[in-house]
């Protein structure tokens, strides 16, 4: 019963380039990584200032130890890959929307992703290479529980 | 109108009191491209009564003060969207803002609405606003002829998915209040969005995709940054961010 009527004009033509749209990925990048930035944020904080002697129990020996933890490890990395591309997103669209000449935006877009790649990489290097006890080093720059000192 | 006074005589009946007039201050921002070489604000008093408009208050300014005062108005009734403006720093429709409803004891400013080439006065240049409203396509459009001799018929159900963005007069008010509009231009603004919802979830229509792959743009949907501000300026009282989420969920969900 229903007739087909042809379309008196061109349809519409998928007009840009159909890659990845990144728009809308980075949109729902920003919800998904904030729900889990609020479990492992509260998280963080939880254990660092509220769990067993809370707060005075934070030194250095507290980090070394933490990351002397796997399970630690791979908190940190993940919460510091999430923040950092979930804060310099934010500061990304910031700059889209309110920057008017292109220079001006291509400048503050590079500084973003500069800053945001120097702070990931170098923040992975110490939470996996971190060694509380460097092998060689003098004594007296030491932490106290380390075995050279004991 | 007649005011009822609490003291009169028993019987009798009551006297009518004088309706109390006040003198408002305008300050409007008038632009001639003739003489301006940019916009500047001048005050004007005018004796208004505590039910009169904006555009009251802008129609005697024109007919007794300033002839050259230029605006916008048609139907006068909130149901034309002539006249958006910004008023004391809110998009409002002239025709719907109550002098009652303003703090008269400090001058009330007006101006254009932002984001829009300004042509003169209170008028903008709303051509790269209907031409977004024209991209989404705001028309229905189906493959297939309703049944012989009969209407297309739709549930009550499937009506009120999109009543609210029915409502649109296309004033221009929510899109010249977003911040991301005034920025940028390419933006298609709510209510090019407003507007795309109102066929997206149509159920007699058969384009919602062509129209989710307008929106699932750079300059779409993904732009809004859920300010709220075109909600709060929509005189109809559409929920325009809500809309816009509206049609985000239709695009990931890739169907209406």
């Amino acid at each position: 019963m229903a007739t087909t009527i042809e379309t008196p004009r061109a349809p519409h033509s998928v007009r840009r380039n159909r890659g990845v749209n990144w728009e809308k990925w980075g949109w729902i990048y920003m919800r998904a990584s904030g729900v889990v930035l609020l479990i492992l944020i509260f998280g963080h904080l939880f254990v660092n200032l509220m769990v067993g002697d809370g707060i005075k129990a934070i030194d250095f020996a507290f980090v070394g130890g933490k990351w002397s933890d796997p399970f630690w490890q791979v908190w940190d990395t993940l919460m510091l890959w999430l923040a950092l591309i979930h804060g310099s997103n934010g500061m990304r669209t910031i700059v889209n929307d309110y920057s008017t000449r292109p220079l001006v935006r291509k400048i503050l877009l590079g500084a973003i992703a500069v800053s945001a790649v120097t702070l990931i990489t170098l923040g992975t290097l110490v939470v996996f290479t971190f060694d509380p006890c460097p092998a060689g080093s003098p004594a007296d720059l030491l932490p106290s529980f380390c075995p050279v000192n004991q | 109108m007649t005011l009822v006074v609490d003291e009169a005589p028993a019987g009798g009946p009551a006297p009518e009191a004088p309706i109390e007039a006040f003198t408002v201050t305008l300050i409007i921002r008038r632009f001639d491209p003739d003489v301006d070489s940019e916009p500047r604000w001048q005050d004007f008093d005018v004796q208004m009564f505590a039910t009169d408009r904006i555009l009251d208050a802008l129609h005697k300014i024109k007919w007794e003060q300033d002839g050259s005062l230029t605006f916008r108005r048609s139907c006068a009734h909130g149901i034309c969207g002539s006249d958006a403006m910004r008023i004391n720093g809110r998009n409002r429709l002239a025709c719907k803002t109550l002098i009652k409803d303003l703090d008269i004891t400090k001058p009330i400013y007006v101006e254009a609405i932002k984001g829009l080439p300004l042509e003169k006065d209170l008028i903008v240049d709303m051509d790269p606003f209907f031409e977004s409203f024209r991209e989404v396509q705001p028309f229905l459009q189906s493959n297939t002829a309703p049944p012989k001799d009969k209407e297309r018929i739709q549930s009550v159900a499937d009506r009120a998915r999109f009543d609210d963005t029915t409502k649109c007069i296309l004033c221009a008010a929510c899109t010249s209040s977003c911040p991301v509009f005034w920025t940028d231009g390419q933006y298609f603004g709510p209510a090019a969005i407003v507007n795309a919802h109102r066929f997206i979830f149509d159920s007699r229509d058969e384009a919602a995709s062509t129209r989710l792959d307008i929106l699932n743009d750079k300059e779409g949907v993904w732009r809004c940054r859920t300010t709220f501000n075109c909600t709060d300026a929509c005189p109809r009282g559409i929920q325009v961010t809500q809309a816009i989420a509206e049609v985000k969920q239709a695009i990931m969900r890739g169907k209406p």
